[in-house]
């Protein structure tokens, strides 16, 4: 196109483009192609699910903890959520890191105060935060994985710029796979018209690099310390 | 980038030559292919999950335009902008015209084969913006302002010794003066030295692994969690991707998911795998306020119905790199093109031509190790001999070599005369080869014989020992 694309040009680039698909599939019965299409969009049919995932909520949790900490990060469990802030302070003491974080407003209540030697902030990280707390949307046992969502009560940039980072995350937030974590996200969004937060991050270990003679690094350009605080519930 | 795909042998003749490469191509072997057997074996739904994989996709492409028709809707709905380019020139104005309208000077840059499609850096250069590469192994070959070699790690030829020189030329400006020679040193300076460039950005670019239809939503996924930074902390974020990288849900996209990190790293997923859709809601206390894709064409809507359509079913996992016995030998830059590999000798012609690149489909043994691996299904090497055959009919290659191929065929239509003259060169052959039974130098053989001995045949051709053992075999 180049110079050749006059002012004004999109919408016509885009029917061009589209145009050329449909001459290069060919002839179609077009409305029976435009049920296909909406029907498959609305179904959310599953597709092959690896069966390891099909276990019950004990075994579930079980196979989260083992999943995630083959990829470097490391969990505790705490029998409740007044349990959380201490558990937090076991963590960066053990790690040699001032007893500081900043909280994601999600997990803000869970007694902070209470821990008047831990300083805590909540909203979003400035550059100077060594380590951040936050909740999880949920997570899944079959590979280990976070899944973590903006939103008013969780920024995202606390998942990625402090060095370390902290996650609350309830047992019964384990899900068996990234399927049974759409369905709870589709469940969780009020209008269903946008289904989607504006980020749903699935993050499986801290942050790493293999750029170098493939040889991996951590702590590439996100956190190089993940922690997980598991609550029974 | 100019392509070099013409001079292919020369580049492979140095290539061969060039020993930190070969060092880098025998760790790629050693690396990779073990690692993704070890994923692949303990999943044993894996050959399911490829058979649903190549389903979706091939329903996809039959429905590609109703399928980026409603990922349109749905970004706009989202609060999105979704802009539509045929060419590699239409994509770079469009970027440029929104960065100068964010009134961008720096942008940084996720990691995007698309944006090195469209050569996209050097463009935004000539117009005062400095993209900047966050990618480690992007990064990397920018200081060294080198293509990449590899689609998942674009920097795999270096050593750490050059990554040390690199950085000490470059870190200078930056008070960096101490050359480094551990690779966590390297990374730790790396991550400082970005870290600023994050947060003074006015635009993020990145790629797309998928565009889902059902939300309109772009998927990136790196181990990094570079391309997570570059579109969180900007102001704007702009996705460029290929349209060929839709598919129709979440749940599809998760099926792609399982086999692409195994695929490409042995990962059962890749440290960061992150959806986005739309810029920030209201509520959101942080994010990009804008939200931008471009959807490139470039030749792609021309495949559907060809011969090479199941190319676009590719997901860029680099199996087929891994396992190719001639990118092991010779790596990415011999190919001369953006693409390298067993699917850049099939995607390189489509775009620079055929004329430009037609020695990268006829350097294959046709061992069908791509094929195998590949978790897409895609028949790399059916394709390959489409290109040879238009390559031959467009009378490329050397004259000599399309006289032996002609030859070769007016024989090989000939079954009786075939037979007797393959029975005296064996003879011949066997003979020539007495007493070591290989032999030092044979004529016309020289491209073999001038590095290794050619081993003699031993016994009689294989229609003779076939019509033999049918002979004992009956009764
Ligand atoms: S052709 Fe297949 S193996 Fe090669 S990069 Fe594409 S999907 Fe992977």
């Amino acid at each position: 196109m180049g110079g050749t694309a006059a002012k004004g040009a999109a919408v016509s680039v885009r029917d061009a483009i589209l145009a050329d698909i449909r001459g290069a599939l060919g002839p179609r019965h077009d409305a029976e192609a435009r049920d296909t299409v909406a029907a498959r969009l609305k179904a959310h049919k599953r597709n092959v699910i690896p069966a390891r995932s099909a276990v019950d909520h004990a075994h579930r949790t079980q196979m989260f903890i083992e999943q995630i900490t083959a990829t470097h990060t490391t969990v505790t469990t705490v029998v409740d959520g007044a349990a959380v802030p201490a558990a937090v302070a076991a963590f960066l003491k053990q790690h040699n890191l001032p007893a500081a974080a900043v909280l994601a407003p999600d997990i803000a209540d869970l007694g902070w105060e209470s821990h008047p030697l831990l300083q805590t902030r909540t909203g979003v990280p400035l550059e100077s935060d060594q380590v951040s707390v936050t909740g999880a949307f949920a997570a899944i046992a079959e590979t280990g994985t976070l899944m973590l969502t903006s939103g008013a009560g969780s920024p995202i940039t606390l998942n990625l710029l402090p060095d370390n980072h902290v996650v609350v995350l309830r047992r019964s937030q384990i899900t068996g796979t990234l399927e049974d974590a759409w369905d709870a996200l589709r469940a969780a969004q009020k209008p269903a018209a946008s289904a989607m937060p504006r980020t749903a991050m699935f993050v499986s270990g801290p942050s790493s690099t293999a750029d170098i003679e493939l040889t991996m690094y951590l702590g590439a350009h996100g956190p190089r310390r993940l922690h997980i605080v598991l609550v029974e519930d | 980038m100019q392509p070099t795909s013409f001079l292919f042998r020369e580049n492979v003749s140095k290539a061969l030559l060039d020993t930190d490469l070969q060092t880098a191509l025998y760790r790629v072997d050693k690396n990779f292919t073990s690692r993704r057997t070890a994923a692949v074996t303990a999943l044993p739904e894996f050959d399911a999950l490829r058979d649903d994989a190549v389903r979706i996709k091939d329903h996809t492409l039959a429905h590609l335009d109703l399928y980026l028709e409603k990922f349109e809707e749905k970004v706009v709905a989202n609060g999105g902008h979704v802009h539509w380019a045929a060419t590699p020139d239409d994509a770079k104005r469009i970027i440029l015209d929104l960065c100068q309208s964010a009134g961008a000077r720096t942008v940084t840059k996720g990691k995007s084969m698309i944006a090195e499609e469209i050569a996209l850096n050097p463009y935004l250069e000539a117009h005062g913006i400095t993209p900047v590469e966050t990618d480690l192994g992007e990064y990397i070959i920018q200081l060294a302002d080198e293509p990449p070699s590899h689609i998942i790690g674009p920097a795999i030829h270096k050593t750490k010794e050059q990554v040390s020189d690199l950085f000490v030329e470059h870190h200078r400006q930056y008070g960096k003066t101490q050359r480094l020679t551990e690779g966590v040193d390297l990374v730790a300076e790396a991550r400082e030295i970005l870290r600023p460039r994050y947060l003074a950005a006015d635009v993020g670019i990145t790629g797309a692994n998928f565009l889902i239809a059902e939300t309109g939503t772009s998927v990136i996924v790196t181990n990094e969690g570079n391309g997570d930074l570059t579109q969180q902390l900007p102001r704007t974020h702009i996705v460029i991707a290929s349209l060929e990288k839709i598919v129709p849900t979440l749940e599809d996209a998760s099926t792609l998911l399982r086999v692409l990190a195994r695929s490409a790293t042995g990962q059962q997923m890749s440290v960061y795998t992150t959806f986005s859709t739309g810029p920030r809601r209201a509520d959101d206390p942080d994010g990009p306020h804008n939200y931008h894709v471009v959807l490139l064409d470039n030749g792609r809507s021309k495949l559907l119905g060809t011969e090479f359509q199941d190319i676009l079913r590719c997901i860029r996992c680099g199996a087929c790199f891994n396992h190719c016995p001639v990118y092991g030998s010779i790596g990415g830059h011999a190919y001369g093109w953006v693409y390298s590999g067993p699917m850049g000798a099939v995607l390189t012609p489509t775009m620079i031509g055929i004329d430009e690149a037609h020695h990268l489909p006829s350097a294959t043994p046709f061992c069908g190790r791509c094929e195998a691996v590949c978790p897409m299904r895609i028949p790399l090497p059916k394709m390959m001999r489409h290109w040879r055959e238009q390559a031959f009919d467009k009378k490329l290659g050397g004259s000599r070599h399309r006289l032996t191929l002609r030859t070769w065929a007016w024989l090989a239509q000939r079954p009786a005369l075939y037979q007797r003259l393959s029975r005296i060169a064996v003879r011949y052959l066997a003979w020539r080869g007495r007493p070591l039974g290989r032999m030092h130098d044979l004529p016309f053989a020289q491209g073999w014989t001038a590095a290794r001995d050619l081993p003699a045949p031993q016994g009689r051709t294989f229609s003779e020992q076939w019509a033999a053992r049918q002979r004992r075999a009956r009764p």
